[in-house]
């Protein structure tokens, strides 16, 4: 496994302490799961996301994604509607394991509160806590 | 045995049984037709199924080689945390083969099934006397199915008092089963994170519990192979509130004839006869899961039941508030046949068991805290969890460890479960183990530790002498080949 030191941790998405990321993108916010995520989790094998209109609050449950160790929850950093849902992970779920901020991208959510996403974790904070 | 146990030998390669045999190759002789042929109706014929043609012994042959790939209790120490792989006694076998029980059939009017009945009843009251929860079912087929038949009496009983409930709490520490169970009942599933002490903290619960929370499932002791010893706290609390504590007996081998389960606060609890009473795990079953209940939860418990009236045995199906039936007839015969003949045979001795159980976790804990890192330091009860911490450093992992104990001749682990613990190292080596074998044992350990610094790459391309090495086990995840 990666050392703190070799993680990539971009400055320009927000961190939770459940390791997922969110990111504005326009009129929308990508999520995903951190570097240290899928470096914890191992070879990921299966992502399950949930269907394009569905809606839920900051901190709920929106999917699992699944490895050859573990299954995990995945938890909303932020509240909102799901836009989009990276369809390509279905048949390439190593893209969350190769490149977690950009191919790897689970979905995308029109923000019910956009002002939740500034109390996200910044990137040095996100460190901080996991160098605990 | 100075030697490493695990060697190499000559080990055959075997194709699928469709690829062997030869076209009207047959196995056995049908006996000579005695009624006169006639013609099948059009409608019921068709292709038969795809059996390969094949003889008696290309059949043996294939078996036995499979089986000579094969890794068991009967073959080695198999240490996999939470799954108790204890020793079979070939008695059990023995008892399950008399003619009377191995023919019986569940048709049978209860007249000619005194004996079948007999027994079950007779259990029913051994494992009620054990667990201290006095009214049991046998029907479970497994211990998933003991906790589905545990929540739907959870669900049943709220209903019953006219204020049915939507939540359940589950520790961190418990059984990955439990949440699934609890959500096939439609519970809503909440986490309760245990205390830095690897056990439930009880305000964690007070704070969690309400009236719209139909209990608790509690793994005791947890998958941390700690005791839960907040647990009569943690059951008052729930109590107050109108929920029950369900137990999670998966892990009883750690407390049989120690831990009366009935006055620790639980109120529903499932055994699982394949693990704690010797009963055979096979290929992924069949298994046995009873569940026992304290009296009021009795009217709940699944049909028939086994009732005695004077000196006979009846199935008794009048039970209106009871969930229903959970398995087809009277659940695993066969399995519940040998539990009897394991509690029978053991008799005043099964409370040595979980002794030994828990001394032989707590030895290998002990000589192997200075080779593997511990992340709860403290007296353990039938399993201990180490972490690869240590080895990380020479980019050693858990699995790297797994792999690498076949080649000493050992079933691995279970490895990176409980989820609270990062890279964990789950060893349950039952109280079946011989202090030699325990040696043995932890001699390949720190042999594998010292490796972890001496050769990491040996690690890595582990196993080394198995029929097959190291699997890919992601492509296998990400693209199962399911067919033959």
């Amino acid at each position: 496994m990666k050392a703190i030191s070799e993680l990539k941790l971009p400055e320009d998405v927000r961190y939770t302490d459940d390791h997922e990321w969110a990111k504005k993108n326009g009129n929308v916010v990508r999520i995903g799961i951190s570097d240290y995520a899928q470096d914890q989790l191992g070879d990921i094998v299966f992502v399950e996301l949930p269907e394009v209109g569905s809606t839920f609050d900051k901190g709920e449950e929106f999917g699992t994604v699944e490895s050859v160790k573990a299954v995990s929850e995945l938890y909303m950093p932020i509240g909102g509607e799901v836009t989009a849902i990276n369809e390509a992970l279905a048949d390439e779920p190593e893209r969350v394991n190769s490149d977690p901020y950009d191919s790897g991208w689970m979905m995308e959510i029109k923000a019910s509160d956009p002002a939740e996403l500034e109390a996200l974790k910044s990137k040095a904070d996100y460190l901080e806590m996991l160098k605990g | 045995m100075k030697e490493k146990m695990g060697t190499t030998g000559l080990i055959f390669n075997e194709p699928l049984l469709w690829e062997k045999g030869s076209p009207g190759r047959k196995g056995l002789s049908l006996p000579r037709r005695d009624v006169d042929e006639t013609s099948l109706d059009e409608s019921l014929a068709g292709d038969g199924p795809d059996f390969p043609d094949l003889s008696e012994l290309d059949v043996v042959r294939h078996f036995t080689k499979l089986s000579q790939w094969n890794f068991g209790v009967d073959s080695g120490m198999y240490p996999l945390g939470s799954c108790t792989m204890k020793y079979n006694p070939k008695t059990n076998e023995r008892q399950a083969s008399i003619p009377g029980f191995a023919g019986a059939h569940p048709l049978l009017p209860e007249s000619l099934s005194q004996g079948a009945l007999a027994l079950m009843h007779d259990l029913q009251g051994y494992l009620g006397e054990i667990t201290g929860l006095p009214a049991v079912t046998l029907q479970p087929a497994a211990g998933s199915q003991g906790e589905l038949t545990g929540m739907l009496i959870f669900s049943a009983y709220h209903k019953n008092k006219g204020a049915p409930r939507t939540k359940v709490l589950i520790p961190d520490t418990a059984h990955g089963t439990n949440p699934a169970s609890a959500a096939l009942c439609g519970f809503k599933a909440v986490p309760v994170k245990s205390g830095p002490d690897g056990v439930l903290l009880p305000e964690t619960v007070a704070e969690l519990m309400d009236e719209d929370t139909a209990g608790i499932m509690i793994t005791n002791p947890n998958t941390l192979g700690l005791f839960e010893h907040n647990i009569r706290k943690v059951a008052a609390i729930v109590h107050e509130k109108g929920g029950l504590v369900y137990g999670d007996g998966a892990n009883m081998n750690a407390v049989m004839g120690i831990v009366n389960i009935g006055d620790i606060g639980v109120d529903v609890l499932h055994l699982n006869l394949h693990k704690t009473f010797s009963t055979p795990h096979g290929g992924g079953g069949p298994g046995a899961g009873p569940v026992c209940v304290t009296p009021e939860l009795e009217p709940f418990l699944p049909v028939p039941r086994v009732v005695k009236d004077g000196d006979t045995y009846r199935l008794d199906e009048n039970c209106p508030l009871s969930v229903g039936k959970v398995h087809a007839f009277f659940g695993n015969f066969g399995i519940l046949l040998r539990a009897y003949s394991y509690i029978l045979s053991l008799g005043k001795h099964l409370k040595e068991v979980s002794q030994y159980a828990v001394l032989n976790a707590n030895y290998i804990k002990e000589k192997l805290k200075g080779h593997y890192h511990l992340p709860y330091d403290r007296p353990c009860m039938h399993e201990c969890v180490f972490t690869d911490k240590r080895q990380q450093e020479h980019h050693v992992a858990t699995l790297d460890i797994a792999k690498r104990l076949m080649d000493h001749g050992f079933h691995p682990p279970t490895i990176y479960f409980p989820l609270v613990v990062s890279g964990a190292i789950m060893i349950e080596p039952t109280e079946s183990e011989s202090k030699e074998t325990l040696d043995q044992f932890i001699d390949a350990m720190k042999q594998i530790a010292q490796e972890a610094v001496d050769c990491p790459d040996c690690l890595h391309e582990s196993p080394q002498f198995p029929k097959v090495r190291r699997l890919d086990e992601t492509a296998a995840a990400r693209n199962p080949c399911l067919r033959g």
